[in-house]
């Protein structure tokens, strides 16, 4: 049985359908990240779940038991949420991760010793003291985190809680984040724009766009095969190529781009047309076609240096984009019209339903 | 030093007075500001959070009400309770209770403006991560409180310097009687009505020091609630 249920569920405001929702659940014990574009409807969605929110429309059940709005006081107090910016209280930190205890009625050295775990487990045991106004955007955003958390809630809700914060920092807590959230052993909605928040948080995905629930699936599926345009778009698939299916043989899809014939790991009709999904970073790059994998000529249009990694732009008779390293790019001498192989596994060209328009 | 003396010789003259006429104008305006507190600021918070209908119109009549002529609201206040009022039978006019009645019906409206002001002053989201981290109904409002006294003492100090400072309300319905209603604004003016300038300027003096130390008292208790 899930947790958190939501099912038909539509909200509106002045006018616009900002959710409309057939169907989500939350496992006990389960980090879903719902993931979309700003303007997707992720935050609306958190605040329904979280009781917060009324929904125009459908049901919110907990542990199979519909949740009357407004939901009881002790159905609110089994969830937690943290928003984007830190919202810390006046006065100290300590104070700040003891409220939710107080409101429940704790008091003493069983709440000094919770607190103090939550702010250790954190890393601002040392800031228990200061006041919550000195902190600093990363410090601020342990402390709302562990208010949350030191709550020991069976859902806790999280809305971009990592986006204001600088990379170096974000990272980190990030990981932090899934350690505490491991240990614990927390149910967890976690709402983010970010793809490797996602990637390292989730445990399913689900892509949310104009209020609407596009995929839900393991963070591998989602990934290698988004099962439309937008998704794909929004997980920057890189190449989405026009493709006619040419045959159907042990799920193996034999696809024409541009003349090219390619092999997809897509379970298409013979002579239907889809758009071939290639990641950049699943290209291969060679200086001669290798012994085994479909491989052909290609001329490298333009190298964009992008940090770690460089983006290669490749005509194929057909475009192509491809991520590769600094060290490849190096020993491969990748520059504008240097001639190339490329190859694409079987495994890296996934078929989705469009025809390229 | 005997010019001194000379300008102080009136206000020493009535020193008995003045301390009954000082702690009458503390007490009827201290009085009134705790009650329009006590139901301003629930009220102030109640419009800032909660979407009814009608709540526009309160919202209007809040902002009308902050600008109320006190002579006005005298005039009002004396029709009540003057013997052929509705509320005649409680015999409440020429009393304290009646300036307290009035003045109130002055500070109210400050109040609840200011509260309402400084609750939609809050992120929104405050209110939500307040409701997620666990607060009852009572609970929120409670932390909305504390988390807008700077605001509130601000209505404090509004609320009590509005009505301290008011003499057309208390005129008309305590009547400046000698030793029962007689505050600071009313011996002001009669005082000064009666040609006794220097008194009326001594007691000016002693009204604006008296204000002067709330306000001193009130902006050191907001600072300290700040730090």
């Amino acid at each position: 049985m899930s947790l958190l249920r939501v099912t038909d569920l539509v909200v509106r405001a002045e006018g616009r359908t900002l959710l409309d929702l057939p169907l989500l659940e939350v496992g006990a014990g389960e980090i879903l990240v719902v993931l979309g574009p700003t303007g997707a409807g992720k935050s609306t969605l958190l605040r329904v779940m979280g009781c917060l929110q009324r929904a125009d429309g459908g049901s919110l059940a907990w542990r199979g038991e519909q949740v009357p709005w407004p939901a009881p006081l002790a159905l609110r107090r089994r969830m937690a949420m943290v928003f984007q910016a830190p919202l810390l209280f006046s006065g100290t930190v300590f104070d700040n991760v003891a409220y939710g205890l107080r409101l429940r009625g704790e008091r003493g050295s069983a709440l000094r010793g919770k607190v103090e775990a939550a702010l250790t487990q954190f890393h601002i045991a040392q800031l228990a003291g200061q006041r919550a106004a000195t902190l600093s955007g990363g410090e601020a955003q342990r402390a709302a985190l562990a208010r949350a958390v030191v709550l020991e809630p069976e859902l806790l809700l999280l809305d971009e809680p990592l986006a204001s914060l600088d990379a170096p920092i974000r990272e980190r807590l990030r990981d932090e984040l899934r350690q505490v959230m491991r240990a614990r052993g927390m149910s967890c909605v976690y709402v983010t724009h970010e793809l490797p928040e996602a990637f390292t948080l989730a445990d399913r995905i689900a892509v949310l766009a104009g209020g609407r629930l596009l995929q839900v699936g393991k963070p591998e599926e989602v990934f290698y095969a988004p099962n439309q345009r937008a998704v794909a778009e929004f997980l920057r698939a890189g190449n989405l190529l026009p493709a006619e299916v040419l045959s159907m043989a042990g799920g193996l899809a034999t696809v024409r781009i541009a003349g090219r014939t390619l092999t997809a790991m897509s379970a298409f009709a013979a002579g239907s047309r889809a758009l071939a999904c290639i990641h950049p970073e699943e290209v291969q790059i060679a200086r001669a076609p290798g012994a085994a994998g479909d491989w052909f000529d290609a001329t490298v249009l333009a190298v964009t240096d992008r940090g770690p990694t460089l983006r290669v732009d490749l005509d194929c008779g057909f475009p192509l984009r491809a991520l590769v390293t600094r060290r490849a790019a190096r020993e491969l001498a990748l520059r504008a019209g240097a001639r190339v192989a490329v190859a694409l596994a079987p495994g890296s060209v996934h078929l989705i339903p469009g025809d390229g328009a | 030093m005997n010019e001194l003396q000379q300008a102080l010789q009136p206000v020493l003259a009535m020193r008995s007075d003045l301390a009954g006429i000082l702690g009458l104008s503390l007490l009827v305006s201290g009085v009134a500001v705790i009650v329009a507190m006590l139901l301003g600021v629930p009220a102030g918070i109640t419009l800032g959070l909660r979407r009814f209908p009608g709540r526009q119109l309160l919202v209007t009549l809040v902002n009308t009400g902050m600008g109320l002529p006190p002579v006005v609201v005298g005039l009002v206040v004396f029709l009540l309770l003057a013997r052929s009022g509705p509320f005649g039978a409680l015999e409440l006019l020429y009393t304290p209770w009646a300036m307290i009645v009035a003045q109130v019906i002055i500070a109210t409206p400050l109040v609840i403006g200011i509260t309402l002001a400084a609750v939609q002053g809050l992120d929104p989201r405050v209110h939500l991560q307040i409701l997620s981290l666990g607060a009852s109904g009572p609970q929120h409002y409670w932390k909305i409180v504390r988390e807008a006294r700077l605001s509130l003492v601000a209505a404090l100090a509004a609320g009590f310097g509005s009505i301290i400072s008011e003499v057309g309300a208390v005129m008309m319905v305590g009547g400046n009687i000698r030793g029962q209603t007689r505050v600071m604004t009313t011996a002001i003016v009669l005082e000064t009505r009666q040609g006794n300038f220097a008194l009326a300027v001594a007691l000016g003096v002693l009204l604006l020091v008296l204000a002067a130390l709330f306000n001193w008292l009130f902006t050191w208790v907001q600072q300290r609630s700040r730090a």
